[in-house]
């Protein structure tokens, strides 16, 4: 296998972009991230998207996206994996390039929400149909089932939950692509209006637009294109039950872990080598949830960490979503993980600004679908 | 003997009174009650109807009967709300009960007394050695138009029965029918609220019908009012009953366990099965059960029981009806009730 | 819901077929065709149990169109006596009274409507005891 580098992001701004399309979306990432690696051509492409069929009646997105690129008739395939769609479109880039069978992959990622379907409904296709949403589940109410059990277990609090809000609002706030820049109050999260019990509007990621590229190539030709390509150290993937109610436990995600203990054996690494990470908190339960089972805290003791600051960027023992999450910089579906990758690439290449960690070397990136069925880890390393 | 081998009722949790009705009709609620001789009623929930309260009665029949549900051969559930128009409410219960695919199904309507007549032929087609046992519900979820007087006693329930000719705990002795073209009540396709002939209901309608087939159902036995420990009639609301029985020659004392209108309120096809339910669950074994039911359009089922010993084994094998009449009740305000009953028109 | 994909899950919605594994003894809810336990690919066919309790549960107050004339209601995930699992609506109870640990038994409900004019779709509620 080739090492394989990140060599160039792009990404719209996350939001409600009324007037740009599914297919406006994709090109002004993909642009971006083609005009910020400064390549000449893309020998294959892969679009993370969850629910274009859905959300704008538009499938065969692989062939849209080519097209509309101006790039016929380059490779161009869709990868769907729920809201881990991005991370795993990325990941397909990358044994594209290590495989030896493309040299320069874009990987992007993209969702076009807010153009009138039923939300919730397009978003409960990521659980089983028939025994899950039949029966009137949604998503913010299987992580709220997820937070009701882990609050039982280990009697992580309502206080807790709201940290996660409150740090990630605090890191967006920096972030000039990020949805709600806004600055809040756990006071604020406790009396934002209830979604699904425990879970409040302020421990929800919101409904975005939004669009996120970056660029892959081979590590040998890398420095062709900048000084500061960024290693991806190892790329896993796992799976687990459909349904939340068929798992043994409901507060460990069993995908997460086995990725993690995956990426880390073939990376030689331990979870304290990894300096930042962007985590999949598209609940404020997911994040400390996720920092547990990627081996950052033990079990049970995510909801303490948040709250004695162990995971904010200054000061914190890793810190975690520095770019926002998905709480704060948006959650466009299919564009979350690629966009994880993007703050990690800024992150290790000294380009983050005031969200800027010091020293940070290695990152990693989580990135899951439905209630934890699908799970992506990619870690990254400055070179 | 053919008869009774179990029998099941369910009504649901939700109740209105009548207080909350008249308040916003500007009624007076006093008055509703001395002369409807209504209390509260039933309401069912938004996830049921006459489908979910037939299997929930039926598998408390069941309980009861312990049988095979694969011997029950007829399945016949009366109602004047099956939830659709066309396809039969019935296949949906024997799907959920493990019944058939040897069965015969049919929904009956016949206004209140849908019920009645599936008790009616199910029996019969026990009696004629056709089938080991046959099923018959009466259960609706009644409807009746916002601001009409129809509104204080329309509710919600249903009984069932599994009729057979071994391990009866009630025998069916007689039975008979009492029917005319008599246009008291109607609801034409397509409507969703029924309409009625006012204080035609009355005298030409119920009294005529309950009157005619109870007297014939005495003379048809050779028995006497004073022969029968329990005597049920369908409620339409809680005066009608107590007049027709007392010009039948039957007391207050026989009426009594029978009449649960004034707190389940009308349940139409599911009015006197679920008053004869509320009697065997405290019959004595060889009492004698007097039952006429009313439909307008208009007709009345007569039927003669007479519990056997076994009665005593069954009672305490499922809920009773008092539990359910009196345990855990929700009372919802009107604004509950119209959304419930989907009388708020809403976008699609 | 349309009718072929409705009537295919009758069995398991109406009165919770399930299929036991001739290797290893799970049941599987719904029947699947290979054991994701032992892989075995024989199954007797069972009926669960109609009472169980709850492991985790939550009150929707925003839900899919589908389901916004009913909120706010209870969803919780139910194991039943036989040590199945499944995730049903909670029918009937004040929501107060929702918790883990509660003891639950199932009823046969509707669970939603196609529209104004397509299928009533029928299924297990639970209700707490």
């Amino acid at each position: 296998m080739k090492e394989v580098a990140v060599i160039g992001f792009g990404m719209t701004k996350f939001g409600e972009l009324w007037n740009k399309s599914i297919k406006d979306i994709f090109v002004e990432a993909s642009l971006g991230a083609i005009d910020n690696a400064g390549v000449d051509h893309i020998d294959s492409i892969y679009v993370g998207a969850m629910s274009s069929g859905i959300f704008v009646g538009q499938e065969h997105l692989g062939a849209v996206m080519s097209d509309y690129l101006g790039m016929n008739p380059v490779p161009s395939t869709r990868v769907e994996s729920a809201c881990a769609s991005g991370g795993i479109s990325f990941r397909q880039a990358y044994l594209d390039v290590a495989s030896g069978n493309s040299e320069i992959v874009l990987a992007a990622g993209v969702e076009k929400m807010n153009d009138g379907a039923d939300v919730t409904a397009a978003l409960a296709t990521a659980a089983d149909q028939e025994y899950e949403v039949y029966n009137g589940v949604t998503f913010p109410g299987l992580y709220a089932m997820i937070a009701n059990a882990h609050m039982h277990e280990y009697k992580t609090t309502r206080k807790q939950l709201a940290a996660v809000a409150v740090k990630n609002h605090s890191n967006g706030a920096n972030n000039p692509n990020a949805q709600f820049r806004n600055i809040i109050t756990v006071d604020q999260v406790l009396n934002s209006t209830l979604v699904a019990d425990p879970l409040r509007l302020l421990d929800c990621s919101p409904v975005t637009d939004g669009g996120a590229a970056v660029i892959l190539c081979s590590m040998d030709i890398a420095k062709k294109f900048t000084d500061t390509p960024v290693k991806v150290v190892v790329s896993t993937q796992a799976s687990d039950t459909i349904s939340l109610y068929e798992r043994e436990t409901f507060t460990t995600l069993k995908a997460v872990s086995k990725a993690a203990e995956k990426a880390y054996k073939q990376a030689n690494l331990k979870p304290e080598n990894v300096d930042l990470a962007e985590l999949h908190d598209c609940f404020t339960i997911s994040e400390i949830v996720v920092s547990e089972d990627l081996g950052f805290f033990e079990k049970g003791c995510g909801g303490p960490a948040v709250e004695e600051g162990k995971t904010s960027i200054e000061g914190g023992e890793i810190p975690i979503n520095t770019s926002g999450g998905l709480k704060s910089k948006g959650h466009p579906v299919g564009a979350t993980g690629i966009a994880q990758i993007i703050e990690l690439y800024e992150q290790l290449t000294g380009q983050a600004g005031k969200r800027q960690v010091k020293n940070a070397h290695i990152g990693l990136a989580q990135n899951m679908g439905g209630s934890g069925a699908s799970c992506t880890i990619n870690i990254l390393e400055a070179v | 003997m053919n008869g009774i081998v179990g029998y099941g009722s369910y009504l649901p949790h939700y109740r209105i009174k009548i207080e909350s009705i008249a308040k916003e009709w500007g009624d007076d609620p006093a008055a509703i009650k001395r002369g409807l001789q209504l209390f509260e009623k039933t309401v069912p929930g938004l996830d049921e109807d006459t489908i979910t309260i037939s299997v929930e009665a039926a598998k408390n029949a069941l309980k009861r009967a312990q049988i095979d549900p694969q011997d029950i051969g007829a399945v016949y559930i009366g109602s004047e709300s099956h939830p659709y128009a066309v396809k039969p409410s019935g296949t949906i219960l024997i799907d959920a009960l493990g019944i058939g695919p040897d069965v015969h199904v049919a929904s009956y309507e016949f206004a209140c007394k849908a019920g009645t007549e599936a008790m009616f032929v199910a029996n019969s087609l026990v009696k004629a050695g056709d089938v080991k046992y046959a099923l018959a519900i009466g259960a609706d979820t009644s409807q009746g138009a916002p601001g009409d007087a129809l509104e204080y006693s329309a509710s919600a329930g249903g009984s069932a029965f599994i009729m057979g000719d071994e391990n009866v705990v009630a025998e069916i002795l007689f039975t008979n029918s009492f029917t005319s073209d008599t246009p008291d009540f109607w609801r034409r396709e397509h409507e969703f609220y029924p309409r009625h002939a006012g204080r035609f209901t009355g005298e030409p309608a119920y009294f005529k019908h309950v009157v005619g087939a109870g007297k014939l159902l005495l003379e048809k036995s050779g028995m006497k009012p004073d022969d029968f420990k329990y005597a049920i009639f369908h409620m339409p609301n809680g005066k009608f009953p107590q007049v027709v029985g007392k010009k039948l020659g039957f007391t207050k004392e026989q009426l009594e366990t029978g009449w649960i209108v004034p707190w389940m309120g009308n349940t139409y096809s599911g009015s006197s099965p679920t008053g004869l339910s509320a009697v065997l669950d405290v019959a004595e074994p060889d009492d004698m059960i007097f039952m006429v039911s009313f439909g307008s359009g208009a007709g009345s089922d007569g039927f003669i029981y007479r519990t056997t010993e076994k009665i005593k084994e069954v009672q305490d094998k499922a809920p009773k009806l008092k539990e359910m009449l009196d345990h855990d009740k929700v009372y919802l305000d009107y604004g509950e009730y119209a959304k419930f009953r989907e009388k708020i028109i809403l976008n699609e | 819901m349309i009718s072929p994909r409705y009537a295919r899950e009758i069995p398991q919605r109406y009165r919770l077929e399930a299929s036991k594994c001739k290797g290893c003894g799970k049941i599987n809810f719904p029947p699947r065709l290979t054991c994701p336990a032992c892989s075995s690919r024989e199954f007797e066919t069972v009926k669960l149990s109609d009472e169980g309790k709850i492991l985790t549960y939550t009150i929707i107050r925003v839900s899919s169109d589908t389901f916004s004339r009913e909120t706010p209601y209870a969803v919780a995930i139910i194991e039943v006596n036989d040590g199945a699992r499944l995730m049903a609506m909670i029918a009937d109870t004040n929501l107060n009274n929702v918790a883990i640990g509660k003891k639950v038994k199932l009823v046969f409900r509707k669970i939603q409507d196609e529209g104004v004019s397509g299928l009533h779709c029928y299924g297990y509620k639970a209700v707490v005891v």
